[in-house]
């Protein structure tokens, strides 16, 4: 089992969800951040203060998914989180050691 | 040609103001002899069964308050209200971080509960009763003497209006000036130094000079020269000199603008001032803010005149005109010099147009209304950037960069724009009945200046002396964890939002 983050522009969100809901990744979880990378941050001027905005508002989703399903999942985010441009994000996977699901008391693939 | 050009534009001038001010002083002869027919049992009764109106007119002793000037300054005053809770008050929160919400609401909200109170007291005494040329007298503390039928003077002869709602809408405007000191020591002092030194800055600052601008026996008691004379002597100080003040440019812009200026040098830059991010945390409530001041500001204004005549409906489209232009004009500067135009820049504009037209409404033309505003916008931008930084203090939210340098505009601009060959009024001389011919721009502007400088000193002497009291008494600061953590739980034990 394989924990995939991925750090994504905001107004990308619906079309990412539908990709991975689309190759039969059953749930996610979604956390609004900010962060920087490449992209750096913008300028903003409040009358005579300037103030440099490092951090950009992202979002991170986080999947938890069968090994097999990693490669499809990994193409998936790629497509549908691209607009090309500087600060499309990044894709991290984890190897997830245990999986429970907490009503029925099922552990592993099961519990996905 | 340069000549005649001049003399045709002076005669476009006076035939289009001479009219204005032939209806005014028609209107008041006519508007008393209704209201004698329309509400005999608060004239007196006996010259109210005689017959002809005219005859009773000519035989009432006193005057007594047309409803329509009466409801006028009711609607006035509540406007007034308005602008500092909730208008000034929004437009402050939403300029200081989330932490500090609640501090500058409560700030701006208690102050203007506790001048009100002060205000009765002893302030409208002190600032409207007959004393030397700087301090009024003692005559009506705790509003001592003022009946439900007693009247104050107007600007028109033999018009009155009812004195409690007088003393309420001079309220209002001895309420704003403190709040709007407020602003350029927020998110650092605490809420006990706040109410102590505008206390004492109000008593001591705001109560004179409103004496010396605004304080005159009133316009019946102008019936030849030598009583005129008589007059003017028991006048305030600046109101002798001749200072024009319509609504309060000297007596509320410059004078809250500079204990403001006193104020961020005194009590100190915020902690991580110019290091960290001190962002506006709602700029939409600052716009909310922003526009329920300039409604407000009508009152503020038009109301000044304290009848519903013509001339209040001169400060009502100057009001309106003055703020677009100079909105338009910081917006066009500022998307020249810093790259775009914002919403806090349109805010802030508007507000300088507000300040700027203040003094000068009930005496300059709307096209005189529309340069002031322009000049006001391009300078205040200038006044909360580069002169900011030259200045080098924590002015927080630019109270002398908009009212201070606005103020300073407005009334040097008044003497300019005020000369009927530039649009304005001129001058009324209550002797002759008949606007003044000769006006000088130049006499007026240094007069005008006097003002300023008076109250530039006066302002900023009081303001240093009541900041030195209270930080020996209290001190000025809340400790350093306290501020960084936040004025709204630490002073208040309040969160602003909860999300």
């Amino acid at each position: 089992m394989k924990l995939v983050t991925a750090i994504i522009k905001p107004f990308k969100l619906d079309e990412v969800r539908e990709a991975l809901s689309a190759i039969g990744v059953q749930g996610i979880t979604v956390t609004e951040v900010k962060g920087f990378g490449r992209q750096k941050g913008h300028t903003e001027l409040y009358r005579g203060a300037e103030y440099v905005v490092d951090f950009l508002p992202k979002v991170k989703i986080e999947a938890a998914i069968k090994t097999e399903l990693l490669e499809q999942a990994i193409e998936a985010i790629e497509k549908s989180a691209s607009t090309g441009k500087i600060g499309d994000g990044k894709i991290f996977v984890f190897e997830l050691t245990q999986v429970i699901r907490i009503r029925t008391g099922e552990t592993g693939a099961d519990a996905l | 040609m340069k000549k005649l050009i001049a003399l045709l534009a002076l005669f476009g001038a006076c035939s289009l103001a001479a009219p204005v001010i032939a209806q005014d002083k028609a209107a008041a002869p006519a508007t008393e002899a209704k209201q004698a027919e329309a509400k005999p049992e608060a004239a007196a009764p006996v010259a109210a069964v005689a017959a002809p109106a005219a005859a009773a007119a000519a035989a009432a002793p006193a005057p007594v308050p047309n409803k329509g000037d009466t409801a006028w300054m009711i609607v006035a005053t509540v406007l007034v209200i308005l602008m500092t809770i909730p208008g000034l008050a929004l437009f402050y929160g939403g300029l200081v971080r989330a932490k500090n919400m609640l501090s500058v609401l409560m700030q701006v909200f208690v102050t203007f509960c506790m001048i009100s109170v002060l205000w009765v007291f002893y302030g409208y005494s002190i600032a409207f009763t007959e004393g030397n040329p700087f301090f009024g007298g003692f005559s009506r503390l705790f509003l001592s003497g003022i009946t439900a039928d007693s009247t104050a003077a107007t600007f028109s002869k033999g018009v009155v209006i009812p004195e409690y709602i007088y003393v309420a809408f001079q309220l209002t405007f001895a309420a704003i000036t403190p709040c709007l000191i407020v602003g350029a020591f927020v998110e650092r002092v605490k809420f006990s130094a706040v109410l102590l030194f505008l206390a004492i800055w109000f008593t001591f600052a705001y109560l004179p000079m409103a004496h010396m601008v605004w304080f005159w026996p009133g316009p019946d008691a102008f019936t030849d020269a030598a009583a005129a004379e008589k007059a003017t002597a028991a006048a305030g100080w600046l109101f002798q000199k001749g200072a024009l003040d319509f609504a309060g440019g000297t007596v509320v812009h410059i004078n809250a603008g500079i204990a403001a200026l006193v104020g961020a040098y005194v009590v100190g830059k915020r902690i991580g001032y110019q290091k960290e991010a001190m962002t506006p945390h709602s700029l939409t409530l600052t716009m909310v803010g922003a526009a329920l001041l300039w409604v407000g500001w009508f009152g503020f204004n038009a109301g000044s005149n304290l009848e519903a005549t013509g001339t209040a409906a001169l400060a009502f489209i100057n009001t309106l005109v003055a703020t677009a232009a100079a909105t338009l004009s910081w917006l066009f500067f500022e998307n020249m010099f810093k790259g775009r135009p914002s919403m806090l820049g349109g805010a802030s504009g508007a507000v300088a147009g507000l300040v700027a037209i203040t003094p000068a409404c009930g005496f300059v033309g709307p096209m005189g209304a529309i340069a002031l505003g322009v000049i006001a916008g391009a300078l205040c931008l200038w006044g909360v950037s580069g002169l900011k930084r030259m200045l080098g203090a924590d002015d927080s939210l630019d109270v002398f960069g908009v009212h201070g340098v606005g103020g300073i505009i407005g009334a040097l601009g008044t003497g300019v724009f005020a000369a009927p060959i530039l649009g304005g009024s001129g001058i009324y001389d209550y002797v002759a009945n008949k606007t003044a011919a000769d006006y000088s721009i130049m006499d007026q502007v240094t007069i005008q200046a006097t003002g300023v400088i008076t109250t530039i000193i006066w302002s900023g002497v009081v303001a240093f002396i009541a900041f030195w009291i209270v930080d020996k008494l209290i001190g000025l600061r809340v400790p350093e964890e306290q501020e960084r953590e936040g004025l709204d739980v630490t002073s208040h034990g309040e969160t602003a939002y909860h999300m």
